[in-house]
């Protein structure tokens, strides 16, 4: 099988960075199938350009983890076109999204998710295990991210020896590792104290002055405000102030 | 079109062979315990299955031991001593050339103690300083029985068929009677004194391969026995020794009583050696097969306990499968991680479980005072077994695991 093909040289540069926007929404709806089908997401249109900071903030329930998913290439949906550096990623068979979540898409979640018995570095260098790059410089990117979260120090750190903050902060190096096109940040200060979460997003904000893109999902009304620009979701309708001349609302 | 264009910007996601192992290592390692025990199925099973096949195949090469190539090709003759007073020795003069005609046969020879009363006495001549021995056995032997106990010279030579038939007044001395007699230069036509007639000695046997009892006592040729002392004092004392080639032994036997006496040939008790196939069968008796049974058993809940815990892993470690499907692994990455676990915990149980199990063959061996044998192949296969065993195991819970979403697996 292709398990174990040696890596490819990095593609150039030119396939990594596109003109148009780096996340493109076009009608997008998801269905959940069933006696009774709940449409998660109706027809969803907005667009995230590069360098640009996006909030979309809503209630529990109102379709922000489906969207997330559909963004985050983890779920299809149901019609309408999602392109993320100009792919379409309608015509991706499973493989295909795979390798665009391991190289184009960085995640951050709410309740971070590192594995309890690595260490710091070891928990970021995993962002690009699925990439085939050597451990050597994988080793290497996962300290250069630890740096430029501020934990060069806590490398050889457990997760279990750090503050919540700090653990986000292993969680975004992780996502920053393997460079990639957008940051998806799913309520990054959910579980995180006040002052840990204004380190977060001091962080995030730090970030994207240096040319990241962010995508950020949170019910929380003041951590959207940070963003250059807050698209809203209600029932599953995205209202994004861009988008006047074709209201979601029309369905 | 588009699509032909993307695929050349998407590069298939992967893991280094190096990388996947340093994962495994990982994920067996953060619970050292669990993996401990659920190795310690495979580690009986294995155990148990080496310790079978080792330990039969150590019996069975006890008795291949015990079966050496003297007793593998040797046949005795027995005169069962029913014949009175009147009839002639069991043995005719020619008993060497007869049984020798038969095919498969190398030597043939008979022999008897001499027994008298009062004991012959057996002297040297007399020097100062070396006293009388006593107790020196005297033994009757045709020329075809000291081939047959294939001795090994310490000087001289055996007496022929000549010395035999013209009964000759010459003898053949065991290496400790020599001593005891005070010869040790045949240059010098040594004489030994048999209830005191002189007799030659003409050779000096320094070992034998059977019958070492001859290596304390003196041989005269069977004719000449015959004429100072006469026939074996009792019937059944005289016996036969045949030396067969490898293999012929059984075939002898069953011919050897007709070619000595075809009119009589139940005054003979044929010895045939121990046949090689019925030990070996007995060895394989029920209860070997009992304990190989009860050794897949083990090996069975072995893998059932294996298919267990990494399906409890699994469940476990959702989040984790969740995390390493967002960061880019494919199904197949995670189907392999899983498997190849759950087939090292497999392989590292049966690594242990084979030296456990050469240690208790080791063991036995040693309380028993055998020689250990142990079947290479068994040794080399029985850590792949428990490898592959752990793979069938693990085969259920990795395909779970790579069915997991990683949306489910994300959820908080």
């Amino acid at each position: 099988m292709r398990l174990w093909r040696r890596p490819a040289p990095e593609p150039p540069a030119s396939t990594r960075v596109t003109d148009g926007p780096v996340l493109e929404f076009t009608e997008v709806s998801l269905t959940y199938p069933g006696p009774l089908p709940v449409a998660a997401l109706r027809s969803a249109t907005f667009s995230v350009h590069r360098g640009e900071y996006v909030t979309i903030v809503g209630r529990s329930g109102s379709g922000k983890s489906t969207l997330l998913n559909i963004i985050g290439l983890l779920d299809r949906p149901t019609t309408g076109t999602y392109r993320l550096d100009g792919i379409d990623t309608g015509l991706l068979g499973d493989w295909q999204m795979a390798a665009l979540r391991a190289r184009r898409i960085g995640f951050v979640f709410q309740a971070f998710h590192l594995m309890p018995h690595r260490t710091a570095v070891e928990n970021v260098s995993l962002a690009m295990l699925y990439t085939g790059a050597r451990g050597a410089a994988r080793l290497r990117a996962a300290h250069d991210a630890l740096e430029k979260v501020g934990l060069g120090h806590r490398r050889d750190a457990l997760p279990t020896q750090m503050s919540g903050g700090e653990r986000q902060r292993v969680a975004i190096a992780r996502a920053l590792a393997a460079q990639p096109s957008l940051l998806l940040c799913d309520e990054p200060t959910g579980n995180l104290d006040t002052e840990s979460a204004d380190l977060v997003l001091h962080l995030i904000d730090e970030l994207r002055k240096d040319g990241l893109t962010v995508l950020m999902i949170t019910h929380d009304e003041s951590v959207a405000s940070r963003g250059d620009h807050t698209v809203r979701i209600v029932d599953g309708r995205l209202i994004d102030p861009r988008v006047v001349d074709r209201p979601a609302a029309v369905i | 079109m588009a699509h032909d264009d993307q695929a050349m910007v998407i590069r298939r996601s992967r893991i280094r062979l190096v990388d996947l192992s340093t994962e495994v290592t990982a994920g067996i390692l953060q619970r050292p315990g669990r993996a401990v025990l659920t190795a310690l199925g495979t580690v009986l099973g294995i155990g148990a299955f080496v310790a079978v096949l080792g330990l039969t195949a150590s019996a069975q090469g006890q008795i291949s031991d015990r079966f050496t190539a003297q007793v593998a090709t040797e046949v005795m003759i027995e005169d069962t001593g029913t014949a009175d007073a009147f009839t002639e020795p069991a043995f005719p003069p020619d008993a060497d050339r007869r049984v020798r005609r038969i095919n498969g046969v190398s030597h043939a020879g008979v022999w008897w103690q001499v027994e008298h009363t009062p004991p012959l006495p057996v002297t040297g001549v007399s020097l100062p300083g070396v006293s009388s021995p006593k107790g020196l056995s005297v033994y009757a032997t045709t020329a075809g029985f000291l081939e047959a106990v294939r001795p090994r010279m310490l000087s001289g030579r055996l007496y022929d068929e000549g010395h035999d038939s013209t009964g000759a007044r010459v003898v053949v001395l065991g290496a400790g009677a020599a001593r005891q007699l005070g010869v040790r230069d045949l240059q010098m036509r040594p004489a030994v004194f048999i209830d005191d007639i002189p007799f030659t000695v003409i050779g000096v046997i320094e070992d034998v391969a059977r019958q070492p009892e001859l290596l304390s006592s003196v041989m005269v040729p069977r004719r000449t026995v015959e004429e100072f002392w006469g026939e074996p004092a009792k019937a059944g004392q005289a016996k036969m020794l045949v030396e067969t080639r490898a293999g012929a032994a059984q075939v002898v036997a069953r011919q050897v009583a007709i070619a000595l006496r075809p009119e009589a040939a139940d005054r003979f008790k044929v010895i045939p050696p121990p046949d090689p196939r019925q030990l070996r069968d007995q060895v394989d008796s029920d209860l070997n097969t009992l304990f190989l049974i009860l050794a897949g058993l083990c090996l069975i809940v072995g893998a059932v306990g294996i298919a267990n815990t990494t399906m409890v892993a699994v469940l476990e470690r959702t989040s984790e499968i969740g995390i390493r499907r967002a960061l880019g692994a494919r199904r197949r990455h995670i189907a392999a991680q899983f498997l190849s676990e759950s087939g090292v915990v497999g392989l590292l149980g049966g690594l242990v479980g084979t030296s456990l199990g050469v240690l208790t063959v080791v063991l036995v061996a040693v309380a028993k005072n055998w020689t250990p044998v142990m079947p290479i192949w068994t040794a080399a296969a029985a850590p792949i077994l428990g490898g592959i065993v752990g793979v069938l195991a693990g085969a259920y819970p990795a395909i779970r695991a790579a069915r997991i979403q990683p949306v489910e697996a994300l959820r908080r």
